[in-house]
């Protein structure tokens, strides 16, 4: 039998602090108020002074109030039985039904040992040509989409949640509006995937600390699918929400900021819990991909900063459209060599016309003449947003590379494309006529 | 000694001392299921000890055990640690995963030299004869190299051989000689020593001006913003500007003996490509695996942050070592910030005054001292060796106004400031040719490279200039300038990390290359009309840039090379 401790001494924030003994760092006790019992965790040791953060906020909290400690760090329980459930950020089930019976596993398991790691090299074929030929996403990858309010990320994660062939999906919700849970639970079952998901979702009118927690849950359950050999793939939104709590969080233990209000450790914070994106020698792997919405539309604000020098690259979603620039997949090297052979000449031919392009754009918006060369290229631009970058198109890479190559020809001669000749050979669509070939041997023998 | 905790918070544990402590000596942190924590003394107040957790701190009560120690951070210096994978207190990864399975748990720890392993050692030294620190007592062969093992470096006087073991096969911690000091003490040697990682190891006659370049097979790095033996440089970016990669391609083909990897802070995976890929790959200049010139210290993002801050100073230590044998040796850090990062953390768990964006305000003198580590030295026996630092930085926002960066750029020899808008545009390696710069010289004349740099900078002129005036109201000549510049960097400062041959150029080939780059620029092309010069160029451009993809030794480089010429003596013109 454990003992309750009921010397409150401060009540701030969402902190609670207690005068108490025998507690160990990071263990979860339960506080009993008149609202009901909330978890809690513990956030500092001093002397006889232990500060928890509590669950469910401190409003309503009374210093006669009991606290009772597990023992334990926090926990979350495991088995098949989650598949289709529904929980909340203390995970708790949110779908009124009964709780899971099952063996609990640690939130915030210990960093994966880098020898363990496999070298990721299975491409997730997504249907979006920006994602398969221009930035393709890999299987244990980790990835943010930056975004802003209004444009359609959340259909975008969802989306790509269907395409991925992922053997468990794993919805995390920070500060998700209910309209937008219910707009996921929707396309999960039409998508026929809802036997196989699970989601944590944290509302914007639910308590902070329990968003905190949102990500912990989903990667503890995921990491443990992972070590079963399943694929796993993680979805989680909004990740700003997520470092907001922690800024709350540190305001009330008079941490230093270091930027913006946000805490020095963010980028750890952060960093534990992307890192634990992996591919298991052995094993099975987990993806992660996470919503970013940018206060202000600006990249260096501290979150997407600090998310971008973590993850493995980052799409940015901007009217509607997966950015060209700023996009990146970091993972893409590893795969986009063994796809087709001209995948990677159409990746960068074709993006660095595009850029001319837009260069060619600004110039034509302040009243220049405009070349026979910026004819091509504005004519090349258009077809390509068209075609290409419109999110509409849902077509396989081949068939993407493949349109790529029809507009190239549709657009320039061979040589202005900047790509390798040996590239153009096997691919130009249209067959080199006698006097471009005359014009290619005279560019080449001259 | 021992003590007990009062306060834990983060990882940063305040214990109460029973008797004197040495500030920086090493602590564990007793868990009451047994596991004890490595913990480093970072600040002494009264008897109250505040310790750094080199672990997560989760499970430690208040009146837990603190067991202090007398010796400082250290590392164990000896064969054994080439072709290693270490965390950032110097734990063998490897043997972890064989004992531990997938996760790192705390309170592991598996010394850094395999004691089981038997080493050939051939002693050079013999009895009677006079040693200081760091003399050379005898070798066995590790790998490629012969490893000396070296007189304790802790020596404090001349010693003499009072024994020496014959040759043989020894493990590490078996004695293979006892010194004697000039009042009879004395002192027994093995193959390995410990030594403490934040403070220097230069035993030498004198440090020397390093000048001989360091070939990095980057063309932009050897050609034009020149690295050093025994030098320094920073690699400043914004995130996804290309310095890892940049890095990591520095590390297969730079011309050292050794080369020291320090992943701090960032993506496991990203050492995970080196691990696995090393292995398989040779080094042409020696046939052998790669890894058998390398060492990872790997202390990635998710792994506690206190061993973060310690393992760039593991990793320098290690460089050091093996400059003292003779050697080059090349350590790449990535990322500095993360270090600087950690550095805060635990400035801010301490309560100190912070400086500017919360770093402490011993900041700047924290990144000159580690820079200050690297250098070129003449050893007390006549042979000259190096250790080279080179460090990203990951400034926030991508703007080098930020303390790290600007501490950095005050002490090193060399800047490669990557620029977001040359990595949006795919010009890798995006290195910004015209804010960058070396205080060294290269491989080329730098009569040569300014020259390019002049008609960089005059090509970025008339390239503002056209967003003002449009192509119709540039001069002639101006455009030429502007497309001859683009020739330069298009074919010359960009390189294709990817592919086996442009991604590595020998300082033969860039010599060679240069020079014909430099005749495109002297040659006045008489162009009449800008499509007629653009046309001309792009087939030039061509020419160059496929020339970039052959091999040396082919026919098909020899055809490029004529090609060019007549291109260029007819002027573009058929
Ligand atoms: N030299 C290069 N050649 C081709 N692609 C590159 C090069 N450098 C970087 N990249 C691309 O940019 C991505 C990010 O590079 P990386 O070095 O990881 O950036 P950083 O370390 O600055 O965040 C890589 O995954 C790769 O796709
Ligand atoms: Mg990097």
């Amino acid at each position: 039998m454990r003992k309750y401790f009921d010397e409150i001494t401060r009540i701030a924030g969402n902190v609670v602090t207690i005068t108490a003994s025998d507690v160990g760092y990071d263990e979860l006790a339960i506080i009993t108020t008149k609202r009901g019992p909330s978890l809690a965790q513990v956030i500092r040791l001093e002397g006889d002074q232990v500060s928890l953060q509590i669950f469910a906020g401190t409003q309503g909290i009374s210093t006669g109030d009991k606290v009772r400690f597990l023992g334990r760090p926090m926990q979350v329980p495991f088995s098949d039985d989650l598949l289709g459930r529904v929980f909340d950020g203390s995970g708790k089930p949110r779908d009124n039904r009964p709780e899971i019976q099952a063996d609990p596993v640690d939130i915030g398991s210990p960093a994966v040992n880098p020898i363990m790691r496999r070298m990721p090299d299975n491409m997730i074929n997504t249907g979006i040509p920006m994602i398969d030929i221009f930035n393709s996403l890999v299987e244990s990858q980790k990835l943010p989409i930056f975004s802003v309010a209004g444009e359609p990320y959340n259909e975008l994660l969802a989306r790509v949640g269907l395409q991925a062939e992922a053997d468990i999906i794993i919805l995390g919700g920070m500060g998700l509006r209910h309209d937008d849970y219910l707009k996921f639970r929707n396309t999960f079952e039409e998508g026929g995937v809802l036997g196989r998901t699970i989601m944590f979702v944290h509302t914007a009118a639910d308590p902070v600390v329990e968003c905190l927690l949102v990500p912990d849950l989903c990667l503890a359950v995921g990491e443990s699918f992972a070590l079963q050999g399943k694929k796993v793939l993680v979805l989680l939104t909004d990740m700003t929400a997520f470092s907001d709590s922690l800024k709350e969080i540190a305001i009330t233990m008079e941490q230093i900021p270091s930027n913006r209000g946000y805490p020095g450790d963010l980028y750890t914070q952060l960093a534990k819990r992307y890192e634990k994106a992996v591919d298991f020698d052995g094993a099975g792997s987990m993806t992660t991909l996470a919503v970013v919405t940018m206060p202000g539309d600006d990249v260096t604000h501290p979150v997407p900063d600090n998310t971008g020098y973590i993850t493995e690259g980052q799409f940015y979603l901007r009217n509607g459209r997966i950015e060209p620039f700023g996009s990146l997949s970091r993972l893409k090297q590893q795969v986009n060599g063994d796809t087709r052979d001209d995948h990677r000449a159409i990746m960068d031919g074709c993006l660095q016309l595009y850029s001319t392009c837009r260069e060619t754009r600004e110039k034509r918006d302040m009243g220049f003449e405009m070349s026979n060369w910026d004819e091509k290229l504005l004519r090349y631009g258009d077809q390509f947003e068209d075609k290409i970058m419109d999110l509409s198109v849902n077509i396989p890479l081949f068939e993407a590379l493949d349109r790529c190559w029809d507009i190239l020809a549709d657009c320039f001669e061979p040589v202005e494309t900047g790509i390798r000749r040996a590239i153009l050979e096997n691919h130009w669509p249209k067959e080199l006529t006698a006097e471009e070939e005359a014009a290619e041997e005279a560019a080449a023998s001259a | 000694m021992t003590g007990r905790i009062v306060a834990v918070f983060g990882n940063m544990v305040i214990a109460e001392a029973k008797g004197d402590v040495i500030q920086n000596s090493v602590g564990y942190c007793c868990r009451a299921d047994g596991a004890k924590l490595l913990s480093e003394i970072i600040r002494v107040r009264g008897r109250c000890v505040d310790l750094q957790v080199f672990e997560e701190t989760r499970g430690l009560k208040i009146g837990d055990t603190v067991e202090f120690r007398e010796e400082m951070l250290s590392v164990a210096l000896g064969p054994g640690l080439l072709g290693q994978i270490y965390d950032g207190l110097q734990n063998p990864l490897p043997q972890l995963a064989e004992q531990e399975g997938f996760f790192l748990k705390p309170g592991k720890y598996i010394h850094g030299l395999d004691l089981k392993k038997k080493w050939a050692f051939t002693p050079t030294a013999a009895v009677g004869d006079t040693v200081s620190a760091a003399d050379v007592l005898g070798n066995c062969p590790e790998g490629i190299f012969e490893h000396q093992i070296m007189a304790p470096f802790t020596l404090r006087e001349e010693c003499t051989i009072k024994e020496i073991a014959p040759a043989g096969e020894y493990t590490v911690d078996k004695q293979i000689a006892t010194l004697a000091t000039a009042d009879g003490k004395e002192v027994p040697v093995t193959m390995q020593q410990e030594w403490p990682v934040k403070r220097a190891l230069a035993i030498c006659k004198r440090r020397l001006m390093p000048t001989d370049p360091l070939i990095t097979r980057v063309r932009i790095i050897d050609s034009m913003f020149p690295v050093v033996r025994g030098g320094t440089y920073c690699i400043p970016g914004p995130f996804g500007a290309g310095k890892t990669v940049l890095q990591q391609i520095t590390s297969r083909h730079a011309e050292v003996d050794i080369v020291i990897i320090a992943a701090c802070g960032e993506r496991a995976g990203e050492v995970v490509e080196t691990i696995r890929e090393f292995p398989e790959l040779t080094d042409p200049r020696t046939g052998k695996s790669l890894m058998e010139r390398t060492i990872i210290i790997c202390n990635t993002s998710a792994m506690p942050v206190a061993a973060r801050e310690a393992s760039v100073y593991t990793a320098a230590t290690l460089a050091e070592y093996y400059r003292q044998m003779g050697l080059n040796v090349l350590l790449l850090a990535d990322s500095t910030s993360r270090w600087a990062q950690a550095m805060r953390e635990v400035s801010g768990r301490l309560e100190e005054i912070p400086g500017e964006e919360a770093f402490p305000a011993y900041l700047e003198s924290r990144i000159a001292g580690f820079y200050e580590r690297a250098g070129m030295l003449e050893l007390n026996d006549g042979r000259v060796a190096s250790v080279t630092i080179g460090g990203t930085v990951s400034p926030a926002g991508g703007n080098f106004e930020e303390p790290v960066t600007q501490g950095t750029l005050k002490v090193v020899g060399a800047f490669h400031g990557l620029s977001r808008a040359r990595s949006d545009a795919r010009r890798y390696p995006s290195i910004d040719p015209l804010d960058s710069w070396s205080k060294y010289t290269g491989i080329i004349d730098p009569a040569k490279t300014e020259k390019m740099r002049s008609v960089l900078r005059r090509g970025s002129e008339v390239k503002q200039m056209m967003t003002v005036v449009g192509e119709e109201g540039t001069p002639i000549d101006d455009f030429a300038i502007m497309l001859k510049a683009e020739i330069f960097d298009n074919c010359y400062l960009q390189q294709n990390a990817f592919d086996e041959i442009d991604g590595a150029t020998p300082p033969d080939r860039q010599q060679f290359v240069f020079d014909k780059i430099l005749e495109v620029m002297d040659t006045d092309f008489d162009f009449e009309e800008k499509h007629q010069a653009r046309d001309i160029m792009f087939k030039l451009q061509d020419l160059f840039r496929n020339w970039n993809y052959v091999a040396p030794d082919s026919n098909e480089y020899k055809d490029f090379v004529q090609k060019i010429d007549a291109f260029i003596a007819a002027k573009g013109r058929e």
